[in-house]
């Protein structure tokens, strides 16, 4: 099956970056899952969790503010402020 | 002629001093490591932010540009930000960012065009008050922060963006020093407003993706403009700080080989007084045996 490449980075760092299965993000206007070979899409961000699947392995991570770009190639958030919780 | 104690108490001197630059030189060392990480970790979210906004700008030009990327239209007024160190004992680093800003900044002037100078750094502020101290309209002090982090940056941007956004200015330079590598930084020239689209044709020319916006393109690029003003202040800074810590490491490592240096003359220096008077004692007592 087709995996979806996904980064988030913050300013000071690049926090993850993998092949994953599922990302789920809170849009400015409404939240969003992300699938592999999702259609070329940009939204701005809200405060929120992003909740990142891989498997049975489920990744959590806190931000505040940002942006979101599904490209060709993959899935990047660019967070203005982002922290890792334990799930 | 210096007596002998003297001399001693030169070596010692300069022993001590040996002492301290050599700790400066393996201090800084560590400390340029550490920045010099920050400042590779940071480079994802700039890279990416950067292509972002070229993607989105060749899509949104024209009148619907915002002020932001389009400028005011005119270039009669400039804001110059000058980032350099805090400290000094670092070699020339501050000295050739200031040199290229005052460059700059002579040329505008000769042009007539009206300047104006934020300062970010202490030593920089020392160094450009008194040529231009009526232009100073701001100035940055970075030695209380530990760490160049966003929140550092932000400040900074603020003021450049309240003063575009007040009309003051119309176009904004930011003069840092790029770290190339430990051995060579570069003074660089870099224009923040209106920004400075890298890449745009290639950008335009590659697989045109049909995006969908949410809100809409213009939204989006309106939020992330002021980001990455930031977002370039503060790979700015952290160049700096990698770039100060390399250029004193080496300014303390060729301080302590000069001490080394020192020392040697002086031990040589003092060795051969000291030989010379218990020569010259030898003598004394021999040729007075010799008289009795």
């Amino acid at each position: 099956m087709a995996k979806l490449h996904f980064s988030l980075v913050a300013p000071e760092r690049e926090l993850f970056s993998a092949d994953v299965d599922q990302v789920d993000a809170p849009g400015t206007e409404g939240d969003f899952g992300v699938l592999p070979n999702h259609a070329p899409f940009m939204t701005t961000l809200r405060e929120g969790r992003v909740t990142v699947r891989d498997g049975s392995t489920v990744k959590l991570f806190d931000i505040q503010g940002g942006f979101a770009d599904v490209g060709p190639d993959g899935f990047t958030i660019l967070a203005e402020h982002a922290v890792e919780v334990a799930s | 002629m210096a007596s002998l104690k003297e001399m001693r108490n030169r070596i010692s001197s300069v022993k001590a001093t040996q002492k301290i630059t050599k700790a400066m030189q393996m201090v800084a060392a560590a400390k340029l490591r550490r920045s010099q990480d920050a400042a590779e970790a940071a480079r994802p979210y700039a890279r990416r932010l950067a292509s972002v906004i070229a993607n989105l700008a060749t899509g949104v030009s024209g009148d619907g540009a915002p002020a932001l990327l389009a400028g005011t239209g005119r270039d009669d007024r400039h804001l110059v930000v000058v980032a350099a160190a805090d400290r000094g004992l670092a070699g020339g680093f501050t000295s050739s960012i200031v040199r290229a800003a005052r460059a700059h900044i002579d040329g505008l002037i000769a042009q007539g065009k009206d300047v104006k100078i934020v300062c970010v750094g202490k030593k920089v502020t020392a160094q450009l008050k008194r040529p231009y101290g009526d232009k100073v309209v701001d100035n940055f002090d970075l030695s209380a922060y530990r760490q160049i982090t966003l929140s550092v940056a932000q400040p900074i941007a603020d003021v450049v963006t309240k003063l575009y956004e007040a009309g003051d200015i119309d176009v904004v330079t930011l003069f840092y020093s790029r770290f190339r590598s430990v051995v060579q930084q570069v003074p660089t020239a870099l224009q923040l407003i209106p920004a400075v689209v890298e890449g745009g044709a290639e950008v335009a020319s590659g697989p045109a993706a049909v995006y969908e916006y949410e809100p809409s393109e213009e939204a989006i690029l309106e939020t992330l403009l002021p980001r990455n003003l930031t977002v370039q202040i503060l790979s700015a800074l952290l160049d700096n700080m990698a770039g100060f810590y390399a250029s004193q490491m080496t300014a303390m490592d060729n301080a302590t080989r000069n001490a080394g240096d020192m020392i040697k003359r002086y031990t040589l220096e003092y060795n051969r007084s000291r030989q010379a008077q218990i020569t010259k004692e030898l003598i004394e007592i021999i040729s007075g045996a010799e008289a009795v």
